[in-house]
């Protein structure tokens, strides 16, 4: 069984070096369309992560919402955007020195306190049963949950408020 | 009858013995891996190609006409004569087209199409992956496939693919809804995802389309499943009377052959998923497990071909109509009525339910009433 012990990490940090190529042809990609799917893969990779790790239900959920319904809005922005239908006309701007920058600052911040953390390894984290998750919804977070769901609710009020026709 | 019932399972038992005898223990795992992968790469594509036969065959018989009948007994061999016809026939990308996107949909599309295949229970212990989230795995995958359809529509950059692909995304973004919350009944009363316990809390004749609220989730589940898979009733995305072929217009040969592909296989595994949740699966007396499996499923698909030959297309408002103003209300009151059902005695709670859906319903029905115009009446000038 030696021979799972190395084949499972192994294919795990090829899997994770596959995303973050995916992720960073997201960002460089000249063609906007063209970002959207490559980001688009990045999510599906990110959910197999979770696959992986043998938490199915947020694997599930990150496909459902992200990839099924987020990806879905970006590919609306985008198609509402003039100007996209010339591929000749590049679709992003010269500002990499800001934005390294500012991510620079961000990652000088951040890195610090993922490395200080130490991350305990549990057998199987309850969270990611859906059975647990629900009744947790249910009880001991029932006022949060109900929150959210009011700001759902004035939301959707809301979207039939300003798309409705006067008369 | 119980080596029958598990004849595809033994086989798989007898193919790995077999093998394990020239192959060291590690790759067992391996082998078992790909045995079950093979069986549904193989199986999707041949059900897609007999299920073409099938749909070409039952929509003559509906039109009085033969139907394939040259290629072998019965036109039998008439989807291998199309699939050789697809292989070779030239491969024409439009000059302007976004060449990465052309290419990518109609290969993308097949993986989700193929992917559902793993958690479908095809018989008692055939199922490839009993994943503790079956149905939401499902319904995860089946909601990437309409990115996959606008990718194609953008990137062949042609009016009539673009204007298929964007009634496609409306079309399932709406369907998508009321198909989620059609589930919800049945994972309620199971209190599981897994496609196979929700099998096993049918046994006996426990199917749940014979309880109130399974009436009405079956019939919202499988309407709205036919929606997602773009076909007759719903089939606005590559409506031929108005927009040429819809999303697929600039794709021939191969890559038009596997959104066709793409669209069979969901068809099949569709209706496999609502035989699963509401008509008990492979639950069923003296026939073995899949046999069962299969004529339930096979008696959808046949119904989603009854419906091709049978219904005109619906038009773009009676279709977000039926989904927001119909099938919306309707599921979120079904929940209600199932957990109506499952709280109150056995025998009272059926008739309380049934009583509460057939008022919902009738509330839906006198809200969604055709608005009947004021008669005109005209008056002659002279008649003054």
């Amino acid at each position: 069984m030696d021979i799972f012990g190395l084949i499972g990490p192994a294919s795990f940090y090829g899997f994770m070096a596959g995303i973050l190529v995916l992720a960073v042809l997201t960002v460089t990609t000249r063609n906007l369309f063209h970002s959207a799917i490559f980001l688009a893969f990045t999510l599906i990779g990110v959910a197999c992560i979770y696959f992986f790790l043998r938490a199915e239900f947020l694997g599930g959920v990150q496909i459902l919402l992200y990839v099924g319904a987020i990806m879905t809005l970006v590919i609306f922005a985008i198609m509402l955007t003039a100007k996209m239908g010339d591929p000749s006309i590049p679709q992003s701007n010269r500002q990499r020195l800001p934005v390294f920058l500012a991510l620079a600052a961000l990652a000088f911040l951040l890195v610090p306190q993922i490395v200080k953390t130490s991350w305990k390894v549990v057998e199987s984290l309850k969270t990611t049963s859906a059975v647990e998750l629900g009744q947790a919804l249910m009880s001991e977070f029932v006022l949060p949950f109900e929150l959210i769901s009011i700001v759902l609710l004035a939301a959707l009020i809301g979207a039939i408020a300003i798309a409705r026709s006067d008369q | 009858m119980e080596t029958i019932d598990q004849a595809f399972v033994l086989g798989k038992r007898a193919a790995l013995n077999w093998m394990s005898a020239f192959l060291p223990d590690w790759t067992m795992v391996f082998v078992s891996i790909i045995i079950s992968a093979t069986a549904i790469v193989i199986f999707g594509p041949v059900t897609m190609m007999y299920l073409t036969w099938f749909e070409r065959k039952l929509v003559g018989r509906i039109q009085n006409r033969f139907g394939p009948n040259r290629v072998g007994p019965w036109g039998l061999l008439q989807p291998i004569a199309d699939g050789i016809k697809m292989l070779t026939k030239e491969d024409i990308v439009p000059e302007h087209a976004d060449k990465f996107a052309h290419f990518l949909a109609p290969v993308v599309i097949v993986i989700p199409a193929l992917l559902i295949f793993s958690v479908v229970p095809f018989g008692r212990g055939m199922v490839a992956v009993d994943l503790s989230i079956g149905i939401l795995f499902f319904l995860a995958l089946s909601s990437t496939t309409t990115i996959w359809i606008f990718v194609a529509s953008w990137g062949s950059r042609n009016k009539f693919s673009l204007l298929g692909g964007m009634r496609s995304v409306a079309q399932m973004i709406s369907y998508e809804i009321p198909m989620v919350l059609s589930v919800v009944p049945v994972l309620l009363v199971v209190g599981s995802f897994s496609t196979v316990s929700i099998v096993e809390a049918q046994s006996g004749w426990n199917w749940f389309i014979f309880t109130p609220w399974g009436i009405a989730g079956f019939l919202v589940f499988f309407l709205t499943g036919v929606a997602e898979v773009n076909r007759t009733p719903f089939d606005l995305p590559e409506g031929e009377s108005e927009i040429v072929a819809g999303f697929h217009t600039e794709y021939s040969g191969m890559k038009f052959a596997l959104f066709y592909m793409a669209e069979f296989m969901n068809a099949f595994s569709i209706s496999g998923i609502v035989a699963t949740a509401y008509l008990g699966g492979w639950q069923g007396p003296w026939l073995p497990s899949w046999a069962w499996f299969f004529i339930k499923t096979y008696a959808l698909v046949f119904v989603m071909m009854w419906f091709r030959g049978t219904f005109p297309r619906l038009r773009v408002d009676q279709l977000m109509g039926f989904a927001w103003k119909v099938l919306l209300p309707l599921t979120l009151a079904n929940i209600f009525i199932a957990a109506l059902w499952l709280n109150l005695e056995s025998p009272k709670n059926n008739l309380i339910s049934a009583l509460v859906l057939v008022a919902i319903v009738t509330i839906i029905y006198w809200a969604n009433r055709p608005e009947v115009p004021k008669k005109r009446i005209y008056r002659y000038a002279y008649e003054d």
